[in-house]
């Protein structure tokens, strides 16, 4: 096997010059916005709703699955091809220069509490999607991805984050110890608050146990959780000195929207998958089994091929253009924009993924991550008594 | 002194180096770290599972 260079690696990815997408849809997001805002336009406020929950499911379901891998040789060309991570770096710029545009709307135009609304819930989809850009950056080893990964968090307030998914989520993922993994029985609803609340624990445990091995106390300056949300206060503090302090409902209520917009995806990214505790206590290592994956197009790129997520748990420091497809890992029926949109309405969303994770385990679902005080339920109606044991 | 390096991202732990980020000073033993400490890059290989590096292996 002879590697191959950069530009014979190039012809093997097939959404080359559809990755600038990623921030061309924000900029896209932001001229509807400012017509909406010059020509008094209401319904062009929630341009970046319409297009995530209408417009891209739609389009993925048009557009359809591009399934291509990458050869074996080519994988390190393209990611040593820096035009791939130019792109994300040029998107974190776009999103502070989009942020700080929509703060300065909110806190200096004459809005009706319906824009007001519209406009907050566009930056709350801007600055969640962008955690995904922060995602990619963040599990890249050069400092400066990881120092853009802290700063592209700051406005949706979820620095902690950057902590929680690498070190924690990575290691605990389709566990029922993680919280970041949901369980089969788990209402979107159930896991949003758990997800939230002890993401926020394992990060801060994380750092605590890492600086004590340090001989430092956790309120210490070296504490990357304190890092991050020292940058949102900063950033936060400077656009309330700049548009005034009746920004902050805007700011809070922005952040808990984009957050939750990552909560879907990570709620539909392991939904129901649980790996197996060997015998020495410890659960077997990560398999492409243990996360749900999809190859629609138009969602990929814009989330840097996120969805092709079991090679992403297997090879964390893989950059996206890298990452490759698998035949039998768990698919999901759609792609993450769709399937979010089916994860706010629990029981379609139980009716069409608990037959998949049925199906996944081969009848078994004793082999799932159940969610607790709910196995009878699901045990009763989704037997396994006459499913096939190993599978 | 002995290095260590994970098979999945290729991180490479150096006793003599110690790792200061991940609070192991320079010249910490690999036998002194713990067990469940896992590649502070990927975080998919916990320190039973590294492999040792003989003097004469080179790093790709
Ligand atoms: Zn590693």
């Amino acid at each position: 096997m002879e590697a191959l260079s950069i530009e014979q690696a190039r012809d093997y990815d097939h959404k080359r010059y559809l990755w600038p997408m990623g921030f061309g849809i924000i900029l896209l997001i932001g001229a509807l916005t400012s017509v909406g805002l010059y020509a008094g336009m209401t319904l062009f406020l929630f341009s970046a709703p319409l297009i995530t929950y209408g417009v891209i499911p739609l389009m993925d379901w048009l557009i359809g699955k591009d399934s291509a891998n990458p050869p074996e040789e080519a994988l390190a060309a393209l990611e040593s091809d820096p035009y791939y991570r130019w792109l994300t770096y040029i998107y974190v710029g776009i999103e502070l220069v989009f942020f700080a545009f929509l703060a300065y709307v909110v806190g200096t135009f004459q809005l009706s509490w319906l824009e007001w609304f519209g406009l907050t819930w566009t930056t709350g989809i801007l600055t969640g999607v962008s955690i995904n850009t922060a995602h990619e950056l963040g599990h890249k080893k050069p400092r400066l991805e990881r120092w853009l990964a802290m700063i592209a968090l700051a406005p949706v307030a979820y620095g902690h984050f950057y902590v929680e998914h690498n070190k924690g989520h990575h290691r605990r993922v389709a566990t029922p110890q993680d919280p970041a993994s949901a369980r089969m029985g788990e209402s979107f609803w159930r896991f949003l608050p758990r997800t939230m609340v002890l993401s926020v624990a394992s990060a801060w445990r994380i750092e605590k146990e890492r600086l004590a091995r340090k001989g430092k106390c956790a309120f210490s300056s070296d504490n990357e959780v304190l890092q991050a949300w020292a940058m949102t206060a900063v950033l936060w503090f400077a656009l309330m000195a700049a548009f005034g302090t009746q920004l902050l409902p805007f700011l809070v209520l922005q952040a808990f929207l984009g957050a939750s917009l990552l909560e879907a995806v990570n709620y539909v990214e392991h939904y129901g998958l649980l790996r197996r505790k060997m015998d020495n206590g410890r659960f077997e290592r990560v398999q492409p089994a243990h996360s749900w994956n999809n190859d629609h197009i138009v969602t990929n790129v814009f989330l840097f091929h996120l969805q092709r997520h079991s090679d992403h748990h297997a090879h964390p420091t893989r950059r996206y253009q890298a990452l490759r497809h698998f035949d039998d890992a768990p698919e999901l029926p759609t792609g993450y924009a769709g399937m979010i949109l089916l994860a706010y309405v629990p029981w379609l969303w139980f009716r069409v993924m608990d037959p998949r994770v049925v199906r996944h385990y081969r009848g078994d679902i004793r082999r799932a991550n159940l969610q607790p005080g709910r196995e009878e339920k699901l045990l009763a109606r989704y037997p396994a008594a006459d499913a096939a044991g190993e599978g | 002194m002995a290095r260590y390096r994970c098979g999945e991202c290729g991180f490479v732990y150096d006793e003599a180096e110690g790792c200061e980020h991940e609070g192991f000073p320079p010249g910490t033993a690999w036998a002194d770290i713990p067990d469940d400490w896992a590649c502070p890059d990927c975080a998919v290989v916990e320190k039973p599972e590294f492999d040792r590096l003989d003097d004469t292996t080179v790093e790709h």
